[in-house]
């Protein structure tokens, strides 16, 4: 069976049926008024066929929904180009090698949870000697010299301790999103830099649940890292961008 | 309870003394020291409330006054009273002299010290007396009402905004929640302030404020009202104002603190000098208004692997219970914590997570466990988490566990909304109904996967304590034993608030709390 990459919709079990689940709330009490409400909403929203096949009371006259409904709508797979990260995948053996033999010194990368944002998770996966998923962090790499500074860290303290080591990185995770919360603090960490001068002389990257590559550019930043990021791509992308600017690739 | 895992009890006592040992030698420390918020949470507790015209917390301005001046040596009480006295003002109205500039404490003249004891001491007995009836109220209310059976369902609300909390609170418990926990916004853990007065714009969470406290109480006791079950309120006790947050649930009738020893320690990097002391004074508070602290272990699994670090959960267990018991605090109070937090590509996993649950509800059999829920390995695949949440429930209800902390299908997402609580609730009901008894039913095979990973995790907890004890308890903190970070003894945030007493020290909470605890 072809599929017409130009024209792209859902797939439930039959090509371009267009199936589509959605699950939400509507402020209003459950009943036959609520379904219908559902149902016209979703059609407003580009579904045919809407199907409201669980409805519940949620206590406090709004009403829960899980509707199925078959997407009109359809979109140019062919014509996509989405910017991201490109860098050679590489191993924790390999990324080390080719520090010490193109680079020729160790590489230095401070990292931090910044602002109110007291949730390691992220950072730890990349930066701690457990790493995550099996592959072991940055703070197990012989040739790369890991400061993870933890959370709650203040942008000037990051841009402190990085002057400080004289880091060739800097690695920020936000995961709180809560009203943007995110933007303001990245946003912020790069005027500060380029008000110290330095932004220029670092790699700037970002990573969280709700970061990608391309808003990431778009702040001010090097390269952006999304969720499933493991250590050996953020280090892969450190070593070949200083490779890069080095001169040294 | 039935012992299942056929543990080395002999062992379990070795490591229990073990504990006590560790607590004990933090104690001459805390007996010699007081710090801000501890002063602070006493100038609360004597009736002060309130902001100066810059915002600062009136308790920040007394305290805050008498640490420049060098004299908060001699504690809060006696500086505020002494004052009270000379002008015949009541606490609060010496605080907003202060605030307004008008006073100095220090250059008021000493009045007779005897009247200043009594006048302190009969300040404390009302607050006291204050406290132990809204605990009288809650077992009113208990008794009215009711409460479910354990495990109860624990869900957290975190708009931001404290009335727009209520209405998703009151959505949860309609839905079947036992426990609210109003997060906080985040950072607050680091504020040396409590804020004021109702609050609607926070990150990640509501701020612990008082007026916060008491307008989700109502809520709650309203809708209890409505549902027929005493809903429990949860904050969080922990960072640089631990005893005013304790003070200020006790005076609002929460039920139920986060309130864990090393916690700040460890994971707030907040001095470790400070904490020591906080911990005991809040845990005094606690105790005394009858709230169930909920202790913080799940830390060290979300930072490390949940596998490998399971007995550093233990012996956190250990020790928190030892340092909570010197501070009065009975076992029906202790939420020792832990969590479901193991890799879910480990075969065998749930045997693992069963004999962990089962390890801490036989060694601990009196406390109200604190279970945790899946994050660390939480996707946005929220169909598979569903079901590890199903796991994690099943867990709960076969070990018996006091406070579940109902994991979220949309976890590593956002944070919940509506309806997200809704299906997590419907989780948790079925999987403890339909397995209610299944514990009661089930032993383990002799020397089967269980048994022997309880028994290695006991011993492997057993071996760290000794360790510690060893160091000492500060000097291990120092060196990395607990959740591989170091902390400097002298280190942190908020050491500069950390007081040697005087000789004629006195806060007069610390006996009243501690020996009045009988009459609870």
């Amino acid at each position: 069976m072809k599929v017409d990459y130009t024209n792209v919709k859902p797939y439930g079990d039959t090509m371009n049926d267009g199936a589509v689940q959605l699950s939400f709330t509507l402020p209003v009490p459950a009943g036959e008024e609520a379904k219908e409400a559902a149902r016209q909403l979703v059609k407003k929203m580009g579904l045919d066929e809407p199907s409201v096949v669980y409805m519940a009371d949620l206590g406090i006259d709004f009403a829960y929904f899980i509707v199925y409904g078959k997407c009109t709508h359809t979109v140019d797979y062919s014509a996509i180009e989405v910017p991201k990260v490109v860098t050679k995948k590489m191993s924790r053996e390999e990324i080390n090698e080719f520090v010490k033999e193109k680079i020729g010194r160790k590489i230095t990368v401070v990292a931090a949870c910044t602002g109110t944002d007291a949730h390691t998770v992220g950072i730890d996966a990349i930066m701690n000697m457990k790493g995550y998923n099996g592959e072991f962090g940055l703070e197990r790499y012989p040739e790369f010299n890991a400061y993870n500074l933890g959370s709650q860290v203040l942008n000037e303290e990051l841009i402190a301790k990085a002057k400080e080591v004289n880091a060739d990185a800097i690695l920020v995770s936000q995961i709180v999103t809560q009203k943007n919360v995110h933007i303001k603090n990245l946003t912020n960490l790069v005027e500060l830099l380029e008000a110290e001068g330095m932004r220029d002389k670092v790699i700037l990257i970002c990573g969280g649940p709700r970061i990608s590559h391309e808003l990431a550019v778009e702040l001010g930043y090097d390269a952006g890292f999304g969720p499933g990021t493991l250590a050996p791509d953020v280090a892969a992308f450190i070593a070949m961008e200083i490779a890069k600017r080095e001169g040294k690739l | 309870m039935q012992h299942k895992l056929n543990l080395d009890l002999e062992m379990v006592d070795k490591a229990r003394n073990t504990a006590k040992e560790i607590a004990e030698s933090i104690q001459d420390h805390i007996n010699t020291h007081t710090t801000t918020t501890i002063e602070r949470t006493v100038a609360r507790l004597l009736g002060i409330d309130g902001v100066d015209a810059a915002d600062v917390p009136l308790p920040n301005v007394v305290v805050d006054q008498v640490l420049k001046g060098g004299e908060l040596s001699r504690g809060i009480a006696y500086w505020i009273c002494n004052a009270m006295l000379y002008y015949n003002y009541s606490a609060q109205e010496v605080a907003e002299e202060v605030g307004k500039g008008n006073i100095n404490l220090l250059e008021i003249p000493a009045q007779d010290p005897a009247e200043v004891k009594k006048l302190i001491d009969e300040l404390a007995v009302k607050m006291a007396d204050h406290i132990k009836g809204r605990r009288m109220e809650r077992e009113r209310f208990i008794k009215e009402l009711s409460l479910n059976v354990r495990p109860h369902i624990y869900v957290i609300v975190a708009t931001g905004n404290i009335y727009e909390d209520v209405i998703q609170a009151k959505a949860a418990v309609k839905n079947g929640a036992d426990i609210i926990a109003v997060i906080r916004s985040t950072g607050q853990s680091l504020l040396d302030y409590v804020p004021y007065g109702p609050t609607t714009e926070g990150f990640g969470g509501t701020f612990a404020t008082q007026e916060n406290f008491r307008i989700m109480r109502k809520a709650l006791d309203e809708v209890g009202q409505e549902v027929g079950r005493y809903i429990q309120l949860c904050n969080y006790c922990s960072g640089l104002c631990m005893p005013e947050i304790a003070a200020m649930g006790a005076m609002e009738r929460l039920d139920m603190m986060l309130n864990d020893a090393m916690y700040g320690i460890l994971f707030r990097d907040i001095n470790m000098e400070r904490t020591f002391v906080d911990q005991h004074f809040s845990r005094m508070i606690n105790s005394y208004a009858g709230i169930i602290i909920n202790t913080g272990e799940d830390n060290y699994l979300t930072t490390a692997d949940a596998y490998e670090a399971a007995h550093t959960v233990l012996t956190s267990q250990f020790i928190n219970e030892q340092l909570a018991l010197i501070s009065g605090l009975p076992e029906e109070q202790m939420g020792l914590g832990h969590a479901f937090e193991m890799d879910p590509d480990i075969e065998n996993g749930f045997l693992y997570e069963l004999a962990q649950a089962q390890l801490c509800r036989e060694i601990f059999p009196k406390a109200p466990l604190k279970y945790m829920p899946p994050t660390k390995y939480m996707t946005g695949n929220i169909f598979k988490g569903h079901i590890m949440n199903a796991m994690f429930n099943m867990v709960s209800i076969m070990t018996n566990q006091g406070i579940q902390l109902l994991g979220m299908l949309t976890e590593a997402i956002h944070t919940p909304h509506l309806h997200d609580r809704f299906l997590n609730i419907q989780n948790a009901q079925y999987v403890f109904n339909n397995a209610r008894n299944l514990g009661d039913e089930i032993n383990f095979k002799e020397g089967g996967i269980i048994q022997r990973r309880a028994q290695e995790t006991l011993e492997k907890s057993y071996a760290m304590l000794e360790e510690v004890k060893e160091i000492g308890l500060m000097e291990a903190i120092e060196q990395g034993l607990f959740a591989d970070v170091k902390r400097p003894r002298k280190g942190g945030k908020g050491m500069e608030g950390v007081v040697k007493r005087s000789e004629d020290y006195y806060n007069p909470f610390y006996e009243i709390f501690l020996n009045r605890g009988e009459d609870r």
